[in-house]
């Protein structure tokens, strides 16, 4: 059992969709003509310095001039030339991307941990409004401000199509920024290695109209809906009295717990563990029983459930949308 | 000094050299040796076979990473095998091999007799390979570091690796240094002080500045090294927080670290630029262009490339204005590497060079480097790198520089060398065939990368997801895997079948100009025979009859070993140099640091225990004889 990825599923650097991202791809296929051109007329003069002589009896070396020529001008005017403006681009383009965001730009806390990702959502007074994991909303064709944190080892942020990537440290506080051109769904993962599962520890940024955005922030700050049916009711019941409390929040419960993802509108998940597993009832009961046949060496434990209980727990979870 | 015509070759002087150089036969003896060329061939020896164990453990990544959520080796498994590859290919076989090189042939080119410090050669030899067979104990008992060769805390710290896989990673590799560091130390002492008279600085061959610049950079970066890892050592053992976030900060690790981690490419690759120039000068037939610039392009890389370290740290949040100042920094290096290279390819123009295997592996490295020069600049640039950094495109990057840029030449200085190693050559047909199939497998496994990495594919995971895209590259780039390992195995089969097989080569099968040439092939246990002096920088090739005109050296002892030292600069001769002989010390000496550093792991007590061993062995290895005559 495994997450079946949309069609269109990349985490591509070369298929940028934001300002951001752009800039880095086209600053990329500059160095690549220069480089591949660089690397074309090298190896064309090395071929001509084997071949030149293969006709004749003797050898034909240069002439010292020669030499001394060859070397100062391909060897370091041209060199020099070529790395001033490489350095320049390079500094204007980071320019570019390090530049000031409007300050009121929407503030979205993330925070690392062996192996899933806390998303905060800030107002502009930095005071909290939501919480979420491992999947992040973003307005459309605005900036956002990211803020990142770790709770435990380094982790690094990354989404490929909209910005590159920058550390999470523990004690530290990081900003990057990331902006989306289009709505779409882009995919993201930890690039500094932290441990067992640092392959799967996934997440995706969804870029919807501002509107839509709002609407869901708004949701997402609520607390959780109450049970609607008895077997949602005994599901809550399931999960405040077994060990799921003990790591996990839901929201308007008496569960606080914050050392796991806030489940509080799990439902409206699309992904489970990080980007890892499909949100199914399927799925989520399998990772309940067996989390460690999905992700071995998961901070999270296998759960002994009853047939029923897990049925109603899984039941319940699927309806905190 | 006399004239070469009143020249007496006495062949009771010549039985009495070698009764005086002899090591003693049998297997207790083996540990006593303390020969240059025997200490050497064992570093190059066991340097190939961790180089065979690292390519095997590449090997079981590539089998885990063939296709998506492949359940070959679980993450814990796969996380020690990634940590031991890149702890075996840059502690365990990089350092040690060049060193190795270095120690053979360095004392040859110089006309010398041994090292300064035969002693401490042997002891630097015992070091390594008890840290390697500890390193790989650790690994058949799944308890091998699982943090990478970087080893970043807090994961690498008590808290998030709390099993003997890191303090394995802090305590052997923290000893297996000493080995690197008195390997340079002795290399920089020799090559100060044992140059035949004549060879001045500047007549010295361009492997050897190589060799030296190579040593100086040992020396300043691996202390850097020694000191982080004690301090993570006490962070593990003694709960100091050095690089915690709680009063310590995890970002000085990683200055530190790379401080070390960067110069440790460099001091890869400047021997190889040496074995280069060596082959270049040989398969042409003619003296180098430009011998000064290629010197000070060594030497500039030697000092740049500890100025570029936080090159590996743009993604961790460092201030933006710094950061660019290390992109330049680090494109300043393309400089005198493309120095050295128009230099070669003026040399190499219309020179009809003999493109035998050692100069097929140059022309294989040319291409390579470049490659992994062009990508060092592009991930040079702090925007591009944040996309690049940690992701399989680095990984491309830095294996074109680390196997085009040393292994290749390495490899180029093994079918160089050999005949001289064995006093056979290696087959060229099979060679021929080697070289295409190991270029082709190389490129085929790691230019593909480029793209996964651009992809999106980060590096250092056990598994990916289906339907990402990357499925095909990497199936593709396992089974490339496959074709360059049969490359290797190839040249391996070679080194093997051409040691009984080969054809016998004599003093100098490729009419080369350095002193190493002058001697039988393998060499005697002391060296030369007779010391001549040298007048060029190409002394096999100089004057009307070559080397056989110069003067030689007299007077130097041949019934204790002796060598001659003279000044650093003009090489005049200064003064005899006694050296001792064979002793048991150096093994004892390094089994006694050996459980010093190891028992730390075990309990705080035992390294007092390993002070008193250390005393007594240092006490042996001290203890005043009179001067070893040979009977």
């Amino acid at each position: 059992m495994c997450i079946c990825l949309p069609a269109d599923a990349n985490q591509s650097a070369l298929q940028p969709e934001g300002p951001l991202a752009k800039v880095v791809a086209d600053l990329f296929w500059g160095m690549v003509a220069v480089g591949g051109l660089i690397l074309f007329i090298v190896l064309a003069m090395l071929a001509v310095a084997l071949l030149r002589a293969r006709n004749n009896a003797e050898p034909r070396p240069l002439t010292f001039t020669q030499s001394r020529n060859l070397v100062f001008i391909s060897g370091v005017v041209i060199p020099a030339l070529i790395l001033t403006v490489f350095v320049i681009s390079s500094a204007a383009v980071n320019r570019e991307i390090v530049a000031p965001m409007p300050e009121h730009a929407l503030t979205i806390k993330v925070t690392g941990h062996q192996w899933w990702w806390e998303v905060d959502y800030l107002d502009t007074e930095g005071n909290h409004v939501a919480k979420t994991a491992n999947e992040i909303r973003i307005p459309v064709g605005k900036p956002v401000r990211i803020a990142l944190e770790a709770s435990d080892v380094i982790h690094s942020f990354w989404i490929p199509q909209l910005n590159g990537k920058t550390d999470m440290v523990p004690g530290k506080r990081n900003l990057t920024w990331v902006q989306a051109d289009q709505p779409g769904s882009y995919r993201g993962q930890c690039t500094e290695f932290c441990g067992k599962q640092h392959a799967k520890m996934a997440f995706t940024v969804d870029a919807v109209p501002e509107e839509d955005f709002e609407t869901w922030l708004q949701r997402q700050a609520q607390p959780a809906r109450e049970p609607a049916t008895e077997n949602e009711t005994k599901g809550r019941q399931v999960f405040l009295r077994s060990s799921c409390a003990m790591c996990h929040a839901i929201r308007g419960t008496t569960a606080l717990a914050s050392v796991a993802p806030d489940l509080t509108h799990i439902g409206s998940r699309k992904t489970l563990a990080a980007g890892t597993l499909e949100n199914m009832p399927g799925t989520l009961s399998a990772w309940i029983l067996t989390p460690q046949s999905f992700k071995p060496g998961s901070h999270m434990p296998a759960t002994m459930l009853t047939g029923e209980d897990l049925g109603n727990l899984v039941e319940y979870l699927l309806s905190l949308e | 000094m006399t004239d070469s015509a009143s020249i007496h070759h006495d062949d009771e002087e010549t039985r009495q050299l070698e009764r005086t150089w002899a090591s003693p036969p049998g297997f207790f003896a083996w540990f006593t040796h303390v020969n240059q060329t025997n200490i050497g061939m064992r570093f190059i020896v066991t340097g190939f076979i961790f180089f065979i164990l690292g390519v095997i453990l590449a090997l079981l990544m590539r089998l885990q990473l063939a296709v998506p959520e492949n359940d070959f080796m679980d993450p814990e498994t796969y996380n020690q095998v990634f940590s031991m590859h890149g702890i075996t290919m840059m502690f365990l076989f990089a350092i040690p091999v060049m060193e190795g090189f270095a120690v053979y042939i360095i004392p040859l080119m110089l006309g010398t007799r041994d090292m300064t410090f035969p002693r401490l050669n042997a002891f630097g030899y015992y070091i390594y390979l008890i840290a390697g067979v500890m390193m790989y104990a650790a690994l058949l008992l799944r308890i091998a570091p699982d943090a990478g060769w970087f080893s970043y805390p807090p994961l690498a710290g008590a808290s998030f690796s709390p099993g003997l896989g890191l303090d394995f990673y802090t305590t052997v590799v923290t000893f297996m240094e000493i080995s690197a560091l008195v390997a340079a130390i002795e290399l920089i002492a020799t090559i100060f002080k044992c140059k035949v008279p004549g060879m001045s600085l500047n007549r010295m061959p361009i492997f050897v500045w190589a060799v030296l610049v190579m040593s100086f950079m040992i020396v300043f970066a691996l202390p850097p090294l020694v000191i982080a890892s004690l301090m993570l050592a006490l962070d593990r053992m003694a709960g100091m927080h050095f690089f915690t976030a709680a009063s310590g900060d995890p970002i000085l690790w990683q200055h530190l670290f790379w401080f070390f981690g960067h110069p440790e490419v460099y001091i890869i690759f400047i021997p190889a630029l040496g074995m280069v120039s060596s082959i270049i000068i040989t398969f042409t037939q003619r003296p180098i262009f430009g011998y000064i610039p290629i010197v000070l392009s060594i030497v500039a890389i030697g000092f740049i490339g500890f100025g570029l370290w936080v090159h590996h740290m743009f993604t961790a949040g460092l201030p933006q204005l710094g950061s660019n100042f290390f992109t330049a920094s680090s494109a300043m290096i393309a400089i005198p590497s493309g120095v050295q290279i128009f230099c070669w390819i003026a040399t190499l123009w219309g020179s009809k060079p003999k493109l035998a295997t050692p100069l097929l592996h140059v022309l294989g490295f040319f291409l390579i480097f470049i490659i992994g020069g062009l990508s060092g600049v592009m991930v040079a640039s702090v925007p591009f790198d944040m996309q690049a950094h940690d992701t399989y495109f680095v990984v491309a990057h830095f294996h074109y520089v680390l196997i085009g840029g040393a292994v290749f030449p390495l490899l180029g200085g093994l079918y160089y060398w050999y005949p001289k190693f064995t006093g056979r050559m290696m087959s060229e047909r099979l060679g021929k065939v080697a070289f295409w199939v190991t270029f082709a497998g190389f490129n085929l496994t790691f230019f593909p990368m480029h793209k996964l990495g651009l992809e999106g594919m980060p590096r250092r995971v056990y598994t990916y997801l289906d339907g990402l895209g990357w499925n095909e590259a990497n199936l593709f780039i396992s089974i490339s895997s496959a074709v360059f390992t049969l490359g290797l195995m190839l040249t391996l089969v070679n080194v093997l079948i051409s040691l009984k097989r080969g054809n016998i080569a004599g003093d100098n099968p490729w009419n080369a100009d350095t002193l190493e040439w002058a001697t039988s092939s393998p060499p005697p246990s002391y060296n030369f025979r007779h010391i001549r002096t040298v007048d060029s920088r190409y002394p096999l090739w100089s004057g009307t009859g070559g080397l056989e005109q110069n003067p030689v050296v007299t007077g130097i002892r041949s019934d204790r070993r002796e060598i001659l030292l003279t000044s650093i600069l003009e090489s005049h001769p200064e003064a005899r140099q006694p050296l001792p002989g064979p002793s048991p010390w150096p093994f004892w000496l390094a089994v006694a640091t050996a459980i010093t550093f190891a028992g730390l792991m075990a309990h705080l007590a035992i390294p007092l225990l390993g002070f008193v061993l250390c005393f007594i062995a240092i006490t042996g290895w001290v203890w005043p004889k009179r001067l070893g005559v040979a009977k």
